[in-house]
């Protein structure tokens, strides 16, 4: 292991450039660690965002070496093969500056894929039973451990080239509330996952699969979300006129 | 954005047509290279297609889903590549699909019938 690794980092908003480090190497060292490196001993004007530093908050992702990752939980041996590391804001949204992303963009499409519980029950109502072994339980369980990293999003291919498109997170959150049987919003969610915009412009290319860092398929959910859909169109729910 | 029904159908429509183009280009590509066995000739097709019922509806099943299937395809890649309306690319898919079906039926028609002046 060299003593040092040569990492080039964004710096700028939209416009800008990439500048050059040297940081010292070390034993089960993260991407994150280099960055913080950086900011803490090099250059404390640089920007980035981080939170928990161990997986579960999803404010760390960045691209580095050309693959959206979460960086606290990847190692520097896994990514900088030939030494170096390249490390830049995730692709998709608004570069805010150096590696900090404006993620409203990202939020906004979870609350328009109607990603938010709709009750149908009271304090006073007795809870619902829902056996571990339910089928809806089981799907909705495939995807209820999305940390809102944005890795997927910006993996995306049908983001980069449909801005409305509300992109693979919100459309799996979407999924997960289909399947949970105290929900009472499908109507409305499913009018709002339909259509050019929301599950029917997947291409099914699996970038968000290939890069989640929960291991997720998003891309299931999608098509689960087709299918659902399609029985709501047969049913007259979507609503919409021809 | 064309409506959530409109989208949803669309999908399901090209859907339902890709199933049937599945089984038809299986049939299409077993019967040319069964037929191309003993060299291929105009006189040599007309003599199986023409005037057989089972060739003629397998025909206009084809035609259908082609003009079924295509035009959607073509619909979403102009929505998603160009910067044409969506008012545009829906009326590009219809007139798409009139012109499969004049072109493939007058084939259709035009081999069933070709047998008589043979």
């Amino acid at each position: 292991m060299s003593n040092t690794i040569k990492v080039s980092v964004w710096r700028g908003a939209e416009e800008g450039e990439f500048e050059s480090f040297e940081v010292p190497r070390q034993p089960s060292q993260t991407v994150l660690d280099v960055i913080t490196y950086i900011q803490r001993n090099i250059d404390t004007t640089l920007s980035y965002r981080f939170a928990c530093r161990v997986g579960v908050c999803g404010s760390c992702a960045m691209t580095v070496n050309g693959r959206p990752r979460w960086t606290c939980r990847t190692h520097v041996d896994k990514v900088a093969t030939d030494g170096t590391l390249q490390v830049a804001p995730l692709r998709n949204l608004q570069v805010v500056k150096d590696l900090a992303c404006e993620m409203t963009d990202f939020f906004d499409k979870l609350d328009r894929a109607e990603g938010k519980f709709h009750p149908t029950k009271t304090r006073h109502d007795d809870f619902d039973f829902i056996t571990p072994d339910d089928k809806k339980r089981k799907q909705a369980s495939a995807g209820i451990e999305c940390i809102g990293c944005g890795v997927c999003y910006a993996a995306c291919d049908v983001v980069d080239w449909n801005k409305d498109y509300l992109g693979p997170a919100a459309l799996n959150r979407a999924w997960t509330l289909v399947n949970d049987e105290r929900d009472g919003g499908n109507d409305v969610r499913l009018a709002a996952v339909a259509g050019d915009a929301g599950c029917h412009a997947c291409h099914s290319q699996q970038g968000c699969v290939e890069h989640c860092p929960k291991h997720l398929s998003p891309t299931h959910s999608i098509a689960g979300l087709k299918r659902e859909t399609a029985k709501a169109a047969f049913k007259g729910l979507l609503g919409g006129s021809d | 954005m064309a409506s959530a029904r409109v989208e949803t159908r669309l999908w399901v429509w090209q859907r339902l047509s890709a199933a049937v183009l599945g089984l038809c280009v299986l049939v299409h590509l077993g019967m040319i290279i069964y037929a191309v066995q003993d060299g291929l000739s105009a006189a040599e097709i007309i003599t199986r297609v023409s005037g057989n019922a089972v060739w003629f509806v397998f025909y206009a099943v084809f035609i259908v889903a082609v003009a079924v299937h295509a035009p959607i395809g073509v619909r979403t890649i102009l929505n998603e590549m160009t910067g044409l309306s969506p008012k545009a690319t829906h009326l590009i898919m219809a007139v798409l699909c009139l012109v499969i079906l004049v072109m493939g039926f007058r084939a259709v028609i035009g081999l069933y019938q070709a047998g008589a002046g043979l």
